[in-house]
């Protein structure tokens, strides 16, 4: 393996560390803080007939989750073609 | 048609389409055995997957335990689920990436030591074999509470189908069967859960209508807030679960848990490439969400539609309570299940069903001598659903259908991770290193073989501590799997000395912690302290301690492994190789 290629390599991790580290303080921020820290506070505002913090516990976050794994599969996915380090 | 002769229909039908995909989808080598040849496509994985997790505790158990948790319930909700993110984005590529078969292979070559694989075997099946003691029970509940066949026939049909495919089929034929089990399941779950949306609010849709209106314009939610508060209940919206802290290491307890439940994790080597684990994790959320978002809809309007079938009129009013006489049947079908009791205490003719503590003297200002429901299963909420709904017999059979298609299809898979643990970490790996893959082959079905039936012997003969099993094996994939397979792919300085004593010391503190309340090994009686919030350190409940284990893990290995010599080069090449996606395909080649 020669230097640049390591060098490649490297920045290649960084930046997926820097997107998994975007996406995973969304995942702590929806079902963490809003879900349970915060939900008191949240529970005041209401969206339809749910309060708030209740249904980020109950809905939202799940709604979330979903959206975050797709994000990260995408954005992966172009990383890996931006690197060339993609199967086939 | 009656509803017996109708529902040995439909649970018949589905179980000639597991057979016929058995024979469909025979496994004709190690690999399609272990991981279904690696080529299933990312929905189609993300579909088994959704099946091979939910259990029989989320079909059947977890709308009852919202229902009456409320807000509470959430930490499942968001802990069951959070773990797919951690799972998508930690776990899943990588280890599909080094392109093995079973958890403890990438634990035994990444540490470079049979010791730690040894370990981790030991860590899968004890997880493993504790998780489908509890489907076994969901199998025989299923029939006997559906089919009035009795326990232990309910049992080995059950495990003569899953037999079938399994042994047969291994991976390959486990997936396919799981994708036809998701199909009924969620149908199972759906069709209720939509009429008794549109009962309640017009609105068929369960995830909206629970935040909708009811036919008085006041919103579904805050009605079930004021009625619970006026019979003593905690306000269902807002009770939580234990103090803040205990509710924050619950949920990530249960979603670290998640992630490293071995199970789960062979799914994603079966898809082609890492690009399909990615989206095949997102797959799989998908269809899990579907039930999971679903469920807190179920729970609160059950709830709902159980207080206002017992509180007929005003709280308090001599008449505003529902006369013996007059009860539902279904109430009384299911009281002759067990799940279901009452005692007219107070000898009014009539059942009044209230907190005791939360009413306080209300109560016998009211003449009530005492909560007369004296058991409520949380289980009857989603089991007899269709029939609080006045729906029609075909879908009680279709929910019979579907909570033993959840069962069955986590008994499944559960089933192939001990069988894949024995016959290729244990036999292969460690004692008859040089059989071949015909006999390996033959030693995986025999191992299969030999899971189901030690499953089916629990399944008869529960150990008394069959209540306790899910904290138990969410804590140990917690403490211990989760944090040794995050260190080998992120931490390159992780060495065996650090994971053994990571995983051991993690395992070790929340064994403690569980046994300490709970019981030496579920012993009754032997518990150091009374297991209540008092005596728990900073409120924290036995089934949350897998984070604290999980954090003692973590610490453990990263401190060993500094202090103690880094792992060979030619393993810090490995943990660079399984970083990026390409050479998949040939990390295939054994």
């Amino acid at each position: 393996m020669t230097a640049p290629q390591d060098s490649r390599r490297a920045e290649y991790w960084k930046r997926n560390l820097k997107l998994v580290a975007t996406l995973l303080t969304i995942w702590f921020v929806v079902s963490y803080l809003f879900g349970i820290i915060l939900v008191t506070p949240l529970n005041a505002i209401s969206l339809g007939g749910y309060k708030l913090g209740f249904w980020f516990a109950q809905q939202g976050s799940m709604y979330v989750f979903v959206v975050l794994i797709f994000v990260y599969a995408g954005k992966m996915n172009s990383l890996d073609k931006e690197f060339d380090v993609h199967e086939d | 048609m009656e509803l017996k002769t109708l529902t040995f229909i439909v649970v018949g039908a589905t179980f000639a389409l597991y057979i016929g995909i058995a024979i469909w989808s025979r496994a004709k080598s190690t690999g399609d055995f272990y991981v279904a040849g690696k080529g299933i496509h990312p929905v189609a994985n993300g579909m088994a997957t959704a099946a091979d997790w939910m259990s029989a505790a989320s079909f059947i158990s977890m709308a009852g335990l919202i229902a009456f948790l409320g807000y509470g319930g959430s930490v499942f909700l968001m802990g069951w689920t959070g773990g797919y993110v951690l799972l998508a984005m930690l776990l899943a590529p990588y280890l599909r990436k080094f392109g093995k078969f079973t958890v403890p292979e990438f634990v035994g070559d990444r540490y470079y030591s049979q010791t730690a694989r040894i370990v981790a075997v030991v860590c899968l099946i004890v997880a493993s074999v504790t998780y489908v003691i509890g489907q076994m029970r969901g199998i025989g509940v299923a029939f006997s509470r559906f089919m009035e066949v009795d326990f232990a026939t309910g049992l080995f049909t059950g495990m003569g189908i899953v037999f079938i495919y399994a042994v047969l089929g291994g991976m390959k034929g486990i997936t396919y069967t799981q994708i036809a089990q998701y199909c009924v399941l969620i149908t199972a779950y759906t069709i209720p859960a939509i009429f008794i949306s549109l009962n309640l609010t017009g609105n068929p849709i369960p995830q909206l209508a629970l935040g909708s209106t009811m036919g008085d314009d006041t919103f579904l939610l805050d009605k079930l807030d004021m009625i619970v508060t006026d019979l003593g209940f905690r306000e269902y919206s807002t009770a939580s679960n234990g103090n803040m802290l205990n509710m924050f290491l619950y949920t990530f307890s249960l979603m670290i848990g998640t992630a490293g439940l071995p199970h789960v994790i062979i799914r994603f080597f079966t898809v082609p490439k890492v690009k399909d684990a990615r989206y095949s994790a997102g797959w799989a959320l998908v269809f899990i969400a579907i039930l999971y978002t679903t469920a807190p809809a179920v729970g609160a309007m059950a709830r709902l539609n159980l207080i206002n079938t017992i509180q007929t009129g005003p709280v308090g009013s001599p008449d505003g309570n529902i006369q013996i006489s007059e009860m539902p049947a279904w109430m009384e079908r299911w009281s002759t299940t067990g799940l279901l009791s009452w005692e007219d205490k107070n000898g009014d003719g009539r059942i009044q069903y209230y907190d005791e503590k939360g009413l306080g003297d209300k109560a016998a200002e009211y003449g009530w001598a005492g909560n007369e429901m004296t058991k409520v299963d949380r289980d009857i909420m989603v089991l007899a659903n269709p029939e609080i709904a006045n729906l029609p017999n075909w879908v009680i059979a279709l929910v019979a259908a579907g909570g033993i298609a959840a069962a069955l299809s986590t008994a499944a898979g559960l089933l192939l991770a001990i069988a894949s643990a024995i016959s290729h970490d244990l036999l292969k790996g460690v004692f008859r290193p040089d059989i071949d893959e015909k006999q390996e082959l033959l030693a995986s079905r025999i191992a299969m073989a030999f899971a189901i039936g030690v499953a089916a012997y629990f399944g008869l003969n529960p150990p008394g501590f069959a209540a306790q099993v899910v904290a138990l094996a969410f804590g140990l994939a917690a403490s211990s799997i989760f944090p040794v397979l995050m260190m080998g792919i992120f931490d390159k300085r992780a060495n065996s000395t650090g994971a053994i004593a990571g995983m051991l010391s993690g395992l070790g503190v929340t064994l403690l912690y569980i046994f300490w309340f709970k019981g030496w090994f579920f012993v009754p009686g032997t518990n150091m302290a009374p297991n209540n919030a008092d005596n728990w350190l900073l409120g924290i409940s036995p089934e949350a301690f897998g984070a604290v284990g999980a954090m003692v893990n973590f610490g453990v290995a990263y401190f060993v492994s500094r202090a103690t010599a880094p792992p060979p080069e030619h393993i810090q090449h490995l943990v660079e190789d399984i970083r990026v996606p390409r050479g998949a395909g040939t990390a295939t080649d054994h």
